[in-house]
């Protein structure tokens, strides 16, 4: 296929995966941020979530104050942010329109459409009684995209493509919320009151739907601990950076067997994911949680790079 | 009084049209409005858009789509069909002519400034042998009617014709919303264009080719306004949409760039205009083409579709002297009319032209779209004046032809189901193998009532148009 077509592909999955991330980091900013202050809320939970959603210098290029409207309005809207829902959600379409022959009539229609809906979101309607309506739209379409993509798209190179983008970004957006997060979960972090770790370890949970999950896995009370350990070695949970790395290299895979050749990107992702596999949560606590969480996002890169390199130049 | 397709003079209704009458009668305004609603809804979804060039509000728009069907009966079909493949043999005869030895111009068939100052002729093409000799392989040929017997060419499109992707889509709307109706004809299918069109650019594949071959699409890309219709026929031919930066030539060998390497290219459907092909050979200053391309095209490894240069033979002021073309290149009588047509050029008719404006069409010999045209008979006063002055400042670049009363067919309009003026653009494909017009084509209609401009950058519209047996 036409490098192009695929860059077009990885990007527009990367896109949408984006909006979605964003989606869930406003979710937990404004359940964390409605908190009295002595339950963990604070002030600056609406810079966390500039930071979290990976937009930092962006926005205070744009605003000076760091308020519940600015970043709702940057991270939503914003014409400024190449990273805010809308422009997301934008450059998704425009990526989809210019490779519609690559896609399914079902995925293509479902782009469009949320598109199209977008338009009826004006930002004026993003009052706080309407963000939350918002906000689960925006996952619901990542939801469509996601499901209408596994269910028509042909299993060839082009829909390879498509999941790398979303795995790729996904690792990213995982990696972010640990980095922004990692001091609520480091065991030797002293409770102000058992509400505080509760409800930042359950808003990071639910940040990646796995607050139920949870509980299904480990079968007993929420430690910060477990948390990471869910989100980075836990396979069968599919936000966290192992399951996003089983997906990175089973699709460089199919690349490498359908085109005859392996390539650095083939190489890299598979020793960061065998490294998953060698790890322990208590030696990446030891390392430093901090650490561990900033090369990951490095390495991260590095594989996106590979990629880019290896097949959409 | 323009001709009515559904109805005669006295009121009665052809025989073509005696089911939709019929239908039209037991349908309601609200059943009718809710079916337009549905189809422009169907369009908004799909994406299936234009855009139109200046236009800063909206970059995309959708056409509006008529459901009612327009009807020709199959035999008025044939005979139209037969016109067009004739039309279209000639034509790329004359243009191997032109390229070639040049023998329509030595018998003064055609004079001879009206190639070398057409700004369509590309005298890099003079001594250039094209695969099979063809240099028009999908042409898009505007007829008009304006009376039960004849058809009326207005215009030759031998460039980049677009549309086929709105006659498909009509034909898509009429299945999804009109089945009622639809099935109590016999209407002939189009559907397969795209395999006709696929199996065409095959077939002109460059004799030094090996293997299957590899054909694409070459678009200027999404700005562009037919950009929809590029994307929906590679689709549907299964070919790649390309771009100019997806392909490069090596060696006079053109290569598109893909996830595993370069890929020969053999056949190109292009639509980007003959200057934009080659910044090495036309327009210097163009992102859009493939440096080299003309090289690789000229060298013969590679078939552009359609030729390049085929402009000449279609401009408005070559219209006037088809007629005598396809005497010439064919010995046979034309079978389609040319509407009578004065070339202001000439100062015998330069001079009836501005005596007679307020009655006449004018167009400007290479303007397209309905752009640069005065439509006398609804032109004001100071427009009349203004276009009297261009026409004498200079006269060469405009043709002036009578006001066609073209034919009317119902449509559904804001008052409900009202005359409109339609035209009618079929494609005809031609390939190695053979010519072919795909039954039907893209029905043209002026929405607004008494209007004659049917374009769609010009409030038209469109509507599915229907070969019946009957």
């Amino acid at each position: 296929m036409l490098s192009r077509t695929a860059d077009s592909l990885y990007w527009l999955s990367r896109y949408i995966e984006r909006a979605d991330y964003i989606a869930r980091v406003l979710e937990m900013a404004n359940r964390l941020s409605s908190l009295p202050v002595a339950y963990g809320g604070s002030r600056n939970e609406w810079e966390s979530a500039i930071v979290t959603a990976g937009c930092g210098p962006a926005f205070f290029e744009a605003y000076d104050e760091p308020t519940a409207k600015n970043v709702t309005e940057f991270l939503v809207e914003s014409e400024r942010n190449p990273a805010s829902i809308r422009r997301c959600l934008e450059t998704a379409r425009t990526n989809a329109r210019a490779v519609r022959t690559a896609l399914t009539t079902e995925m293509w229609e479902t782009i469009n459409s949320a598109w199209i809906d977008l338009k009826t979101f004006r930002a004026t309607a993003l009052t706080s009684r309407d963000l939350p309506r918002f906000l689960s739209w925006v996952r619901e379409v990542s939801l469509r995209v996601d499901g209408s993509g596994y269910r028509t798209m042909l299993r060839n190179d082009a829909y390879w493509f498509s999941r790398l983008g979303i795995y790729i970004e996904r690792t990213n957006s995982t990696a972010r919320l640990l980095d922004t997060k990692y001091h609520v979960l480091l065991p030797e972090h002293s409770p102000v009151g058992g509400g505080l770790d509760y409800v930042q370890w359950t808003a990071i949970l639910g940040a990646v739907s796995a607050a139920t999950a949870y509980h299904w896995v480990y079968k007993e009370s929420l430690k910060p601990w477990l948390v990471a350990d869910l989100l980075i070695l836990r396979e069968e949970m599919p936000r966290s950076l192992a399951a996003c790395y089983a997906n990175i290299v089973t699709n460089l895979d199919r690349l490498a067997r359908a085109y005859g050749r392996t390539g650095e990107s083939q190489r890299l992702a598979r020793s960061i994911y065998t490294a998953f596999g060698n790890s322990r949560i208590e030696d990446i606590f030891r390392r430093g949680l901090h650490e561990y969480v900033g090369a990951m996002i490095g390495s991260n890169t590095a594989v996106g790079e590979a990629i880019e390199r290896q097949y959409l130049a | 009084m323009a001709f009515d397709e559904m109805f005669t003079a006295d009121g009665a209704v052809r025989p073509a049209y005696a089911k939709v009458a019929e239908w039209l009668d037991a349908t309601t305004p609200e059943q009718l409005e809710r079916r337009r609603a549905e189809a422009e809804l169907l369009y908004q979804r799909g994406g299936i858009t234009f855009a139109v060039y200046g236009d800063h509000e909206g970059e995309e728009r959708i056409i509006p789509h008529d459901i009612v069907p327009r009807v020709l009966s199959s035999q008025e079909w044939s005979q139209l069909a037969r016109g067009l493949e004739q039309r279209v043999r000639a034509l790329n005869m004359f243009l191997g002519d032109i390229y070639g030895r040049q023998r329509a111009l030595s018998a003064g068939v055609v004079p001879e400034d009206l190639i070398w100052r057409n700004p369509a002729f590309r005298p890099e093409m003079m001594g250039v042998r094209v695969p099979h000799d063809l240099y028009v392989h999908i042409a898009g040929i505007d007829v008009v009617r304006v009376d039960g017997d004849s058809f009326y060419v207005l215009e030759d499109n031998l460039r980049t014709p677009s549309g086929v992707s709105y006659m498909l889509g009509g034909r898509e709307i009429s299945i999804r919303l009109m089945l009622d109706l639809l099935n109590s004809h016999r209407v002939a299918p189009i559907e397969n264009y795209p395999n006709e069109l696929l199996e065409t650019l095959c077939s002109l594949v460059p004799n030094r080719a090996y293997g299957d071959p590899t054909v694409v699409l070459l678009t200027p890309g999404q700005y562009n306004s037919a950009y929809y219709e590029h994307s929906f026929l590679a689709d549907k031919m299964g070919v790649e949409l390309v771009e100019g930066h997806d392909l490069f030539v090596r060696d006079e060998v053109v290569f598109m760039r893909t996830t595993e390497g370069p890929r020969r290219v053999d056949v190109i459907y292009r639509r980007i205009d003959d200057a934009f092909l080659d910044p090495l050979t036309f327009d210097p200053d163009s992102v859009l083409g493939v440096p080299g391309l003309y090289a690789a095209y000229t060298a013969g490894n590679v078939t552009l579709a359609n030729a390049i240069g085929t402009g000449v033979a279609d401009d408005k002021d070559m219209y006037s002297y088809v007629p005598d073309i396809i005497r010439f290149f064919l010995s046979e009588e034309p079978i389609l009319k040319n509407v009578p047509t004065w070339r202001c050029r000439e100062p015998k008719d330069l001079a009836y032209v501005l005596d007679h404006l307020p009655e006449l069409v004018v167009k400007e010999v290479h303007g397209s779209g309905g752009y640069g045209m005065l439509v006398g008979p609804q032109a004001s006063k100071a427009e009349l004046e203004m276009f009297a002055a261009r026409l004498g400042a200079h006269p060469e670049n405009y043709i002036a032809q009578p006001t066609l009363a073209l034919s009317t067919c119902p449509t559904f309009v804001d008052s409900g189901v009202a005359a409109r003026h339609v035209d009618l653009r079929p494609f005809v494909l031609n390939g190695a193998k053979g010519i072919h017009t795909v039954p039907g084509g893209l029905t043209r209609v002026a929405l607004r009532q008494g209007s004659l401009v049917v374009n769609s950058s010009q409030g038209g519209g469109t509507k599915d148009t229907w070969v019946i047996e009957c």
